[in-house]
């Protein structure tokens, strides 16, 4: 018998019965926060992330304090040319970098589709301004801009927003402050694999 | 490459019972320290990050609720999950046993004509001893997360779900990056100290190279949305990202009770497990992926369910809801008996109560001493059950796995606990029989007591108090009190001298 048809075959000798009630859903589904966005600017920091909060003309001078002086950075395609401060080496990603390329930048600037207020997560669904996952991961400082209205209270909205992106097939990637560990002696330590440095730039949203 | 340089991968094979192992464990003060430090700390942040959040306890049963959905219905959600896999572009396989799973990552392995592999620690791929069949296959496989690095090259074993080097110290891991780096690969500078931050920026230049360069890379997953063949990594460090997305083939194993069925549930799990395992509002890096993305990661990806007598625990109707374990390890920071002997004691990959059910349900009671231990590695107060995220009520399975672990080793005749359960029913069935009892017992154990409390006693009972000290019965039984003072009215001071230490714990 094939592993398939067998597994399944013990699956159903199993015999688990139905179960007697429907799945009990009586969790928050949205959160009420007083200043969302100063929630979400608590909690980030609180991973040793900075955020810089700007105005929509003040962007690029916010990045360009955030790329604290790094040169040679990667702009994924779609991403506002207008926030690239000058002075900055853009390195594109056509042809596409291979990961030793990758490896040679020392920062990398792109957008997010959402943040999450409670948890201080930004999270990528890859799309234009994003750039591929490796882009955002080899580089040692990640500098992301997000605009206030992207904020969403806690994780049930955010899950139920970035369900079009699954459904499209997209990857995504949650970020909650930088790479870190505490498998030495419960130390916490910044940056093991993925950037040591996570700088958030935040924008003000013309309707707040 | 690999240049043909391998590591040795240490199996828990040859770890005695509980006991013995337990009691090894106990005389290692540094250890003990280790663990203390450890295990009260992690559950200080979880208990204030649970308590943060005002649905706690309704997250907590939608978390269950879920993943019962999920066992009544494994055969639907398997199939489902195979579909969407296989429409998103995945090369789905089923695996019945560790050997099958083995084979087949061995098979892709081969197939792609590398002698090396970069993996993301995972519960899974340790249960089936991936590395060990690895390495015999001549496939050195590369563990890049920075805890599952220090055991490896430590040839030592994880004695923690989510920390598996917790038992080491910043200088023994020193020591090893220093020793054993440079035969596997790029060595740890000369110079190197042993605070962890700088061991963490070996860790990093160790094993960079071995990212930039792998063809094909071992991962698990937390969780396998069954609607849309969504796969999820939680993790903190980025090496799961670095597997996950630079080589060029992408193999998960995953124990097929790792299914959620729609992707909404992750708005349930995503709030349990960073919560309950490291005890943060989140981890620092969730990645998900649905099978192939052009342009963006792994073009070959390839998902093994896997079973491994996962079927076996859910034909078990009280056993069965250790299969909603999400691995946070939540249980074995709050547990007595883990904090006191660590996580090897335990002969397996699952250590603390999870392990003490998971390990015999999944390996089968009544085949090995060491096994049939397990259930009785605990003093079943509960603690694990209450901090549990799906509430796995994991004292009532440990009374459960003790009945089928004395029920096989009947057969028929009546055991040592059976015949002194009988005497003991029999002398507690009469007040004048418990009376002699009770006198005999305050003259002889004079001889056997030492500071109040009882240790070694001979066969039979040795088998109760091997593992436990005895208070010590006091010299007069309160039957003999009673009489003598007429019920306290007429208590001329103690009949006996003063009473052992042991009736005032």
């Amino acid at each position: 018998m094939k592993a398939r048809e067998e597994i399944l075959r013990r699956v159903q000798e199993a015999n688990v019965a139905p179960n007697d009630h429907p799945i009990r859903r009586d969790y928050a589904q949205t959160v009420k926060l007083a200043d969302p966005v100063g929630t979400f600017v608590e909690r980030v920091e609180d991973y040793q992330a900075t955020v810089i909060r700007t105005g929509p003309g003040g962007v690029a001078a916010a990045v360009a304090k955030s790329l604290d002086g790094a040169r040679r950075v990667v702009v994924p395609a779609g991403f506002n040319t207008s926030w690239v401060p000058d002075g900055v080496d853009v390195v594109l990603d056509e042809p596409v970098l291979s990961s030793a390329d990758l490896n040679e930048v020392e920062a990398v600037l792109t957008s997010a589709v959402l943040g999450i207020a409670v948890t201080g997560t930004i999270v990528l669904d890859h799309t234009e301004g994003q750039g591929r996952r490796a882009l955002t991961l080899v580089p040692d400082l990640h500098v992301c801009v997000l605009t206030e209205d992207q904020i969403v209270g806690d994780v049930p909205e955010a899950v139920g927003r970035l369900s079009p992106s699954v459904d499209a097939g997209r990857p995504l990637t949650w970020v909650s402050g930088p790479s870190a560990t505490v498998d030495i002696e419960l130390i916490r330590v910044h940056g093991v694999h993925g950037p040591r440095t996570l700088r958030v730039v935040l924008v003000e949203s013309p309707t707040t | 490459m690999s240049d043909g340089r391998m590591i040795e991968t240490k199996t828990f094979l040859g770890i005695p019972p509980f006991p013995v192992a337990a009691k090894e464990a106990l005389a290692d003060s540094q250890l003990r320290g280790n663990m203390h430090h450890a295990t009260h700390t992690i559950r200080t942040k979880r208990a204030r990050v649970t308590a943060e959040l005002p649905d706690w306890e309704q997250l907590r049963v939608a978390g269950a609720d879920i993943k019962d959905d999920v066992t009544a219905n494994m055969g639907r959600y398997l199939v489902q999950l195979e579909e969407s896999l296989t429409k998103a572009g995945a090369n789905v396989h089923w695996a019945r046993d560790a050997a099958e799973a083995n084979q087949i990552v061995i098979g892709i392995a081969r197939r792609h004509k590398v002698d090396e592999v970069v993996k993301v620690k995972s519960m899974a791929t340790g249960e089936i001893e991936l590395n060990v069949a690895m390495e015999k296959a001549g496939i050195a496989v590369w563990e890049t997360d920075l805890a599952e690095l220090i055991v490896q090259l430590g040839h030592d074993l994880p004695s923690h779900i989510l920390v598996p080097a917790i038992h080491r110290n910043r200088s023994e891991v020193r020591e090893i990056f220093m020793r054993e780096m440079g035969k596997v690969g790029m060595p740890a500078a000369a110079d190197l100290s042993d605070e962890p931050a700088e061991l963490a920026g070996a860790a990093r230049r160790h094993l960079r190279e071995k990212f930039l360069r792998a063809k094909v890379a071992v991962s698990g997953a937390n969780f396998m949305v069954a609607d849309t063949g969504t796969l999820v990594v939680v993790e903190s460090e980025g090496n799961g990202r670095m597997c996950l997305t630079l080589p060029e083939v992408l193999i998960s194993v995953v124990g097929i009770e790792k299914i959620v069925p729609t992707w909404k549930d992750l708005e349930v799990f995503l709030q349990l497990l960073p919560r309950s395992a490291t005890g943060e509002r989140m981890n620092p890096y969730t990645s998900t992926w649905t099978g192939v993305t052009p342009g963006d990661g792994p073009q070959e990806v390839h998902v093994i369910l896997l079973d491994n007598n996962r079927t076996k625990v859910l034909a078990d109707e009280v056993g069965r809801q250790a299969l909603r374990c999400i691995r946070c390890s939540a249980c074995l920071n709050v547990c007595p008996v883990y904090e006191r002997v660590g996580g090897h004691a335990y002969g397996s990959i699952y250590p603390g109560p999870i392990g003490a059910i998971l390990t015999p349900m999944l390996k089968g009671v009544g085949v090995s001493k060491q096994i049939d231990s397990l259930p009785f590695a605990s003093s079943l107060c509960g603690a694990c059950y209450e901090v549990c995220p799906v509430r796995i009520n994991i004292p009532e399975v440990l009374v459960h796995l003790r009945e089928l672990v004395v029920g096989s080793h009947r057969g028929g005749v009546p055991g040592t606990l059976m015949t002194t359960m009988k005497g003991a029913s029999w002398l507690l069935g009469g007040g004048w029989r418990l009376g002699l009892l009770q006198k005999a017992a305050g003259l002889s154990t004079r001889v056997l007591w030492k500071n109040g409390v009882i240790g070694r006693m001979p066969p039979p009972m040795s088998r109760w108090t091997d593992a436990r000290d005895c208070p010590a019965p006091p010299t007069e039984s309160f039957r003999a009190w009673w009489k003598r003072t007429d019920g306290g009215r007429n208590d001329a001071g103690s009949a006996g001298g003063t009473a052992g230490k042991g009736d005032q714990r």
